[in-house]
């Protein structure tokens, strides 16, 4: 009664066990080619760059010569920037995931505003750019200001910020809003005191992740002319300013071998503020979400 | 007397009555409708933004150099004084090469990461690789040139001797690098969503893990993994800082990939970091190098989703 003849099996499953084995090694030294990557590029970027920075690093501004330059105006007009993208980015974003999860009804013109923004998330960022140069910075005559780039950076990390918020509000239960309806409460008022409170650590991680994007993004800013070196800090909404990817470009540029230190210090302070970013939304990813 | 007077304040119904006379409220309740579709149109706006920009600017620019120059011309040569020449071929050249370099590097290993993560890879290794890829893709494509520009090029170079400062071959493998994330990412998410019950029969039925792996999972999420592929080759097409560090500025009309190369992103950059002056020829180039750009990126994102809405297995 023997069915099967285990000598001849393993013989047969031998190669393709052994096949198996081969190819599951190389999968997984593709993975790790990944993260090896990753690892050079930080262990290079640190060690070319960790002796540039000092204090003089964080409060020179720009400079012709390398042992002088530092990131002052560049540091100060990221921060400032992020704190104009912000708030308009979130806004428009949750606004819009807001009518399309609460309000929208399912008809064509629903279906449109999704492709719409669907496609608008595949556009390349320097086109962007050439929207702002001649929208914000010529026909709105907001030239090469703070707030021509917010707005420019605001519509670029739009889209992932209203996907973002629709997956957090999507989330939040049925039962939640039918009780509150159950309550006497208003559409309105069911969405301010019960779906954003509880969508509101989703769509913050996703909003501070599609920030941390708009802090690290270079091409659109080039193309609005906004100015790689500046002597100034940014005074106003309509003010002068550059910011630390800009800088970061100009150095990368220069033929002189010790700006390429200098550009590492620099990418080490963008990567730190990223890390920081990020680290934050995890933060409230982790605390805050609710699992129904 | 008390008492009744106490019951009728608190009952329910006299509650949503006195709300329903509200007048502030309902007026709310009418008015934030709209609000809300007015800023869900900013969206449909800036398209409509994006769409006037190329095509008013464009228009312009050939007012100034024939179509079909531009289209068929395979001399970009801008700021030759005289005799400025746009044929857009050599940019569009220097595009296609890094995308398909950046394909080249990209595809393999970000198909073998998502088959490992989602075939191979236990729980626990799952959630330490993942938001490893997440940080690779985080990085900014400035600190990107720069790693191609200060340390991928030199290394290259002691492979390749006659590799030039600024090429194709340096920034189309950092390219890569930056959409790997992308397609290991999004590939696996296609093949997680093959349902274990399809694995489980070929297992019982003698298959090794490999089997399953490329002959039963990989075929069920194959519209989702080319849907991720297409969907990063649109992104290298529009990277824009890696090849501007780079990949040089010197557009050619060849298959060379050593020799220094200008995509549509980094003409882009090199005009707008000049300051070229408003209303010349040059400036309004941009807008129509842009558009170009625009048309490739956008083919490539509208089939990227009719391939994952056509072909999509459901189970």
């Amino acid at each position: 009664m023997k069915y099967l003849n285990d000598t001849t099996v393993m013989k047969r499953m031998k190669s393709r066990l052994t096949m198996n084995k081969v190819w599951k090694t190389i999968f997984l030294l593709a993975t790790l080619l990944a993260l090896l990557t990753l690892v050079i590029l930080l262990v290079r970027i640190v060690s070319q760059g960790a002796a540039h920075l000092s204090l003089d690093f964080f409060n020179n501004f720009g400079s012709r010569f390398p042992e002088k330059a530092g990131i002052k105006a560049a540091l100060i007009g990221s921060i400032y920037l992020m704190l104009i993208i912000a708030p308009v980015s979130m806004i428009l974003g949750i606004g819009t995931a807001i009518y399309l999860e609460e309000y929208a009804k399912k008809n064509k013109f629903t279906d449109f505003i999704r492709m719409n923004i669907s496609n608008l998330a595949g556009v390349p960022s320097i086109v962007f750019g050439l929207l702002g140069l001649t929208i914000f910075v010529r026909m709105l005559y907001l030239g090469k200001s703070l707030l021509a780039a917010g707005f420019t950076m605001s519509l670029l990390i739009l889209p992932v910020i209203i996907v973002a918020s629709q997956e957090a509000i999507r989330a939040v239960p049925k039962d939640q809003r039918e009780a509150s309806y159950g309550m006497g409460a208003t559409k309105w008022q069911t969405i301010v005191r019960v779906v954003l409170p509880a969508a509101i650590p989703g769509i913050l991680t996703g909003s501070i992740l599609a920030l941390s994007r708009a802090v690290g993004e270079t091409a659109p800013l080039v193309v609005l002319g906004i100015p790689v070196i500046l002597q100034f800090l940014p005074d106003g909404l309509l003010s002068q300013f550059t910011t630390l990817p800009l800088q970061l470009y100009d150095w990368a540029k220069r033929p002189q071998e010790e700006f390429q230190y200098v550009a590492a210090a620099g990418i080490i302070v963008l990567m730190v503020l990223l890390v920081i970013m990020n680290s934050i939304a995890i933060f409230i990813r982790n605390k805050f979400s609710k699992r129904y | 007397m008390a008492s009744q007077g106490l019951g009728r304040e608190h009952s329910v119904q006299d509650l949503i009555a006195k709300s329903r006379d509200k007048k502030g409220k309902r007026f709310v309740e009418k008015l934030m409708p709209i609000v809300l579709v007015t800023i869900a149109l900013i969206s449909v706006l800036t398209t409509v933004g994006i769409l006037f920009t190329l095509i008013f600017e464009t228009f312009e620019f050939f007012q100034r150099v024939s179509i079909t120059d531009y289209l068929f011309g395979t001399e970009w040569l801008p700021f030759s004084g005289s005799e400025p020449l746009f044929g857009v071929l050599p940019l569009v050249l220097g595009t296609l090469k890094i995308a398909v370099i950046a394909a080249c590097v990209a595809v393999p290993l970000g198909i073998a990461a998502a088959i490992y993560l989602s075939e191979y890879a236990t729980d626990k290794t799952r959630r330490i690789i993942k938001p490893v890829l997440e940080v690779l893709a985080g990085v900014p494509t400035i600190v990107y040139g720069f790693f191609a520009l200060t340390f991928v090029t030199p290394m290259l170079q002691e492979l390749i001797p006659s590799l030039k400062i600024f090429n194709a071959l340096s920034p189309g493998i950092v390219v890569g690098i930056m959409i790997l994330p992308m397609i290991a990412s999004l590939s696996e998410d296609a093949m997680s969503s093959v349902p274990n019950s399809i694995r489980e029969g070929a297992l019982a039925l003698g298959a090794t893990k490999l089997e399953v792996s490329l002959k039963v999972v990989l075929p069920a999420a194959l519209s989702g993994i080319i849907a991720s592929v297409v969907l990063a080759v649109s992104r290298a097409i529009g990277e824009t800082m890696i090849v501007s560090l780079a990949g040089g500025a010197t557009p050619t009309f060849d298959l060379n990939v050593t020799g220094s190369i200008q995509t549509m992103t980094a003409y882009i950059v090199q005009v707008s970091s000049g300051d070229a002056g408003y209303g010349t020829t040059i400036y309004y180039s941009i807008y129509a190098v842009g558009f170009t750009l625009f048309i490739f990126t956008l083919i490539m994102n509208l089939l990227a989703q009719y391939i994952s809405k056509r072909f999509r297995e459901e189970y």
